[in-house]
C-alpha cells in the first residue's frame, strides 16, 4: 500500500495581527531606530556639503599638502592624517596586548569576587573624561615616557620610525626633543582605548562555551591551555572587533592629544620626536579663530576623519557579528 | 557489528611526571595510549555547594577493567560524585569536598598529585557531546596531547588517531574526512569523537556522565558497544538514568538516593544483576522497578 501525496496547494498567507500595545511599541522603536540613522546620515551630509568649497578650491592638493598656512593659501591634511594614524597606531600597539591580557585575566584567572570589582574598575576607566587623561599624560606620563623614548631611539634609532633628530648619546640630553611626540600622545590615548577594547574582549571571552572549557579541563589542560584552545579561538572575532573599535576611538581622540602634542605640519614618520598634529586636534585648536574659508577647510578635515572612523567601526562591527554565529558550538 | 582489534601492547604515551620528556618522539612501539586500567576507590566522600551538603559519606570501590554504573533519580548527587573522582568538582565556584579518592591507592587530592595529572589519568566524557567545533576530527582526537605539550611524530600521531577512533567505533565513518571540522558530525558521532579524544590521553579510568542521554537509540547502541569493548582496556564508571543501559553495560551498580532535604548517599551497591533482580533495600527495589524517580 503506497501513500500518494496530494499535489501541494499554494503556500498559505499567514498574517499575525499585532496587539495594539505591540503595535505602539513597534512603531516607537522603529521611529527611534530611524532617528539614529538620520542623525548619522545628517552629520555626514552636513560635513560633505560644507566640504564642497574647499575641495573645489584646493582639489586633490588638499590631501597631498602638508602645511596649514591659510595666510599663504596653502592648506592640506597630509601631515595631520599621518599624525592621526601614528598616534592611533601607537595607541593600538600599546593597548592591544594590555587589553587582551587584562580581559583574559578577568574572564579566566581572577577569583570571582575580584572579577566583578575589576570589571567595574575597567568600566570606570572608560568613564574618566579624556581631558583628565590628557593632564595625566602631560604631567605624569610624559616625564617618564621620554626616558623610554630616549632608550628606544638609542638602541632602535636605526629604524626610521624610532629615529630622533638629536644626539641620543649626549651627556646632557635634549629632553625637549622627546616630549610632545606622537609616541607620548599615543601612550595617553592607549589608556583611553584599553577599557573599550577590554570590555568587548571580556564579554566575548565570557561567552566561550562552558562545555568546551570543561572538555579541555578534563583532558588535563592548564588554565592557559583552556584559554589557548577554547577561549581565544572562540573569541577571535571579538578580539579583532574590539581592537578596531578601540582604533576608531583612538583616531578621533582630541582633548588629550591637544594637550600633549606641539603642532608640527610636516609629514614625519619619526614617532618619538617632538611635534606632530592629528586631525581632531587641528580642528579643535584652529576652530576658534577661523575665517569662513578656513572653517570650511576644517570641516573638510572633519569629514575625512568622519569617513575613516565610520569605515573602521563598520568593519569592526561586521567582524564581531560574523564571527559570533560561526563560532558557537550549539549544534 | 563489532570491530575486533587485537589487544594492543601497552605503551604509555602521555604519561605524566618526569617521564614525559625522554625519548617519546619516534618510539617505534607505536602510539597506543593504553597505560593499563587502574583501580579507583572513593573513601568517605562528602560534597558541598556553598553551605549545602549534597553528598554524604560515599564509599565506593571500582575494580580495574570493570564497568560500574551509578544510578538514581535526578539530583541525588551521581554527577557530582563523578566529577569529584577526577577533580572537576572543584572548578565550580563554591564547591567543596571531603574524603579521599584513591587511584591505585594514591590519593588524587594529595598536594603532591598534580591536578592536571589527575585529569589525564581519569578521563571524562560529558552528557552533551562537546568536541572542539572548529578543530578537525584528527586534531580533536589529539587535542589532549597538544594541551599537555606531548610531542609525537607525524606517523605516531596518525596511528594514535586511527587507534583511538577505532576504539571509539568511529573510524569507519570518518576515516576519509579526518580534516573536516569536528562540529560537523552528528550528535552520536560527536560523542564517540569525544570518547576517542579522552582515550588519546591514555586514561586509566574513564568517567562517563550520562553519555547517551542526548542521543537517539541507534547512537546509544553504538556507544554501549564501545563501552563494552573499552572495558577490557580501562576502568569505566558511568552515570546513567537508563536502567536498561545499566543492565546492558555494567558489572556492578551503585544506587544513589537523596531523600527529602537530605544529601545524596549510596543506598546499595552490588553486582548489577543482583541489584536489579534481588535488591536488598526496599528503596532500591522501588526505584529499579520504576515505582519512583
Amino acid at each position: 500500500m503506497t501513500i500518494t501525496a496530494r499535489p501541494p496547494a499554494a503556500p498559505r498567507q499567514i498574517t499575525a495581527q499585532l496587539q495594539p500595545s505591540d503595535r505602539l511599541f513597534h512603531g516607537a522603536a522603529r521611529v527611534i531606530g530611524m532617528l539614529v540613522l538620520c542623525v548619522t546620515g545628517a552629520i555626514g551630509l552636513f560635513l560633505g556639503y560644507q566640504s564642497i568649497p574647499t575641495l573645489r578650491h584646493y582639489g586633490l592638493s588638499f590631501f597631498t599638502t602638508a602645511t596649514w598656512q591659510p595666510e599663504l593659501d596653502k592648506i592640506g591634511i597630509a601631515a595631520v592624517l599621518v599624525g592621526t594614524v601614528e598616534v592611533a597606531l601607537v595607541a593600538l600597539v600599546v593597548s592591544f596586548p594590555l587589553a587582551l591580557m587584562f580581559a583574559l585575566f578577568i574572564s579566566d584567572y581572577a577569583p570571582r569576587r575580584l572579577k566583578s570589582w575589576l570589571v567595574t574598575m575597567v568600566d570606570l576607566m572608560a568613564a574618566v573624561p579624556s581631558i583628565i587623561y590628557g593632564l595625566w599624560g602631560f604631567f605624569l606620563l610624559q616625564p617618564q615616557a621620554i626616558n623610554l623614548a630616549r632608550w628606544m631611539s638609542q638602541y632602535l634609532g636605526f629604524i626610521p620610525i624610532f629615529h630622533v633628530d638629536t644626539d641620543p648619546g649626549a651627556a646632557v640630553w635634549q629632553q625637549s626633543r622627546y616630549t610632545s611626540s606622537a609616541f607620548v600622545a599615543g601612550l595617553t590615548v592607549a589608556m583611553m582605548t584599553i577599557p573599550l577594547a577590554c570590555a568587548v574582549m571580556r564579554a566575548v571571552f565570557d561567552q566561550a562555551p562552558v562545555a568546551e572549557r570543561e572538555a579541555a579541563t578534563a583532558l588535563g589542560a592548564t588554565r592557559f591551555g583552556v584559554a589557548r584552545t577554547v577561549v581565544l579561538p572562540f573569541a577571535k572575532g571579538g578580539i579583532i572587533g574590539g581592537t578596531m573599535l578601540a582604533l576608531g576611538r583612538a583616531l578621533g581622540e582630541t582633548a588629550a592629544v591637544l594637550i600633549i602634542v606641539s603642532p608640527d605640519f610636516i609629514i614625519k614618520p619619526r614617532i618619538l620626536e617632538a611635534g606632530t598634529q592629528t586631525t581632531s586636534a587641528l580642528i579643535a585648536s584652529n576652530f576658534g579663530n577661523a575665517t569662513k574659508s578656513q572653517l570650511s577647510a576644517l570641516l573638510t578635515a572633519g569629514f575625512v576623519l568622519f569617513l575613516i572612523t565610520i569605515v573602521v567601526n563598520m568593519v569592526a562591527a561586521t567582524v564581531i557579528r560574523r564571527s559570533r554565529s560561526g563560532a558557537t558550538s550549539d549544534i | 557489528m563489532t570491530i575486533r582489534i587485537d589487544d594492543a601492547p601497552i605503551v604509555p604515551i602521555g604519561s605524566g611526571g618526569g617521564k614525559r620528556k625522554g625519548g617519546r618522539r619516534g618510539s617505534a612501539a607505536g602510539a597506543h595510549p593504553w597505560r593499563g586500567a587502574a583501580a579507583l576507590e572513593a573513601v568517605g566522600v562528602y560534597a558541598w555547594f556553598g553551605d549545602t551538603m549534597v553528598l554524604e559519606d560515599v564509599t565506593l570501590s571500582v575494580a580495574p577493567r570493570s564497568v560500574t554504573a551509578l544510578i538514581g533519580p535526578s539530583g541525588c548527587g551521581k554527577s557530582t560524585f563523578l566529577r569529584i573522582l577526577n577533580r572537576m568538582h572543584e572548578s565550580v565556584p563554591g564547591a567543596k569536598m571531603a574524603g579521599e579518592v584513591l587511584l591505585d591507592g594514591q590519593d588524587v587530592y594529595a598536594p603532591d598529585f598534580r591536578i592536571t595529572e589527575t585529569r589525564r589519568e581519569i578521563g571524562m566524557v560529558f552528557q552533551k557531546p562537546n568536541p572542539f567545533p572548529a578543530m578537525s576530527i584528527a586534531d580533536n582526537v589529539t587535542a589532549g596531547l597538544t594541551l599537555n605539550g606531548t610531542k609525537v611524530s607525524r606517523s605516531e600521531r596518525a596511528e594514535l588517531v586511527e587507534t583511538c577512533l577505532l576504539r571509539a567505533g568511529l573510524w569507519d565513518e570518518v576515516k576519509d574526512r579526518l580534516g573536516r571540522p569536528g562540529g560537523a558530525l552528528s550528535g552520536g558521532q560527536q560523542q564517540r569523537l569525544c570518547i576517542a579524544r579522552s582515550l588519546a590521553v591514555g586514561p586509566k579510568v574513564l568517567l562517563m556522565d550520562e553519555p547517551c542521554s542526548a542521543l537517539d537509540p541507534t547512537s546509544t547502541n553504538r556507544i554501549e558497544e564501545t563501552i563494552r569493548e573499552l572495558s577490557s582496556l580501562v576502568t569505566i564508571v558511568i552515570v546513567t538514568h537508563n536502567m536498561q543501559q545499566a543492565v546492558r553495560v555494567s558489572e556492578r551498580a551503585a544506587f544513589f538516593l537523596a531523600e527529602q532535604g537530605a544529601p545524596g548517599r549510596i543506598v546499595e551497591q552490588a553486582a548489577t544483576a543482583s541489584l536489579f533482580d534481588n535488591p536488598s533495600d526496599s528503596r532500591t527495589a522501588d526505584y529499579v522497578q520504576g515505582r519512583f524517580g
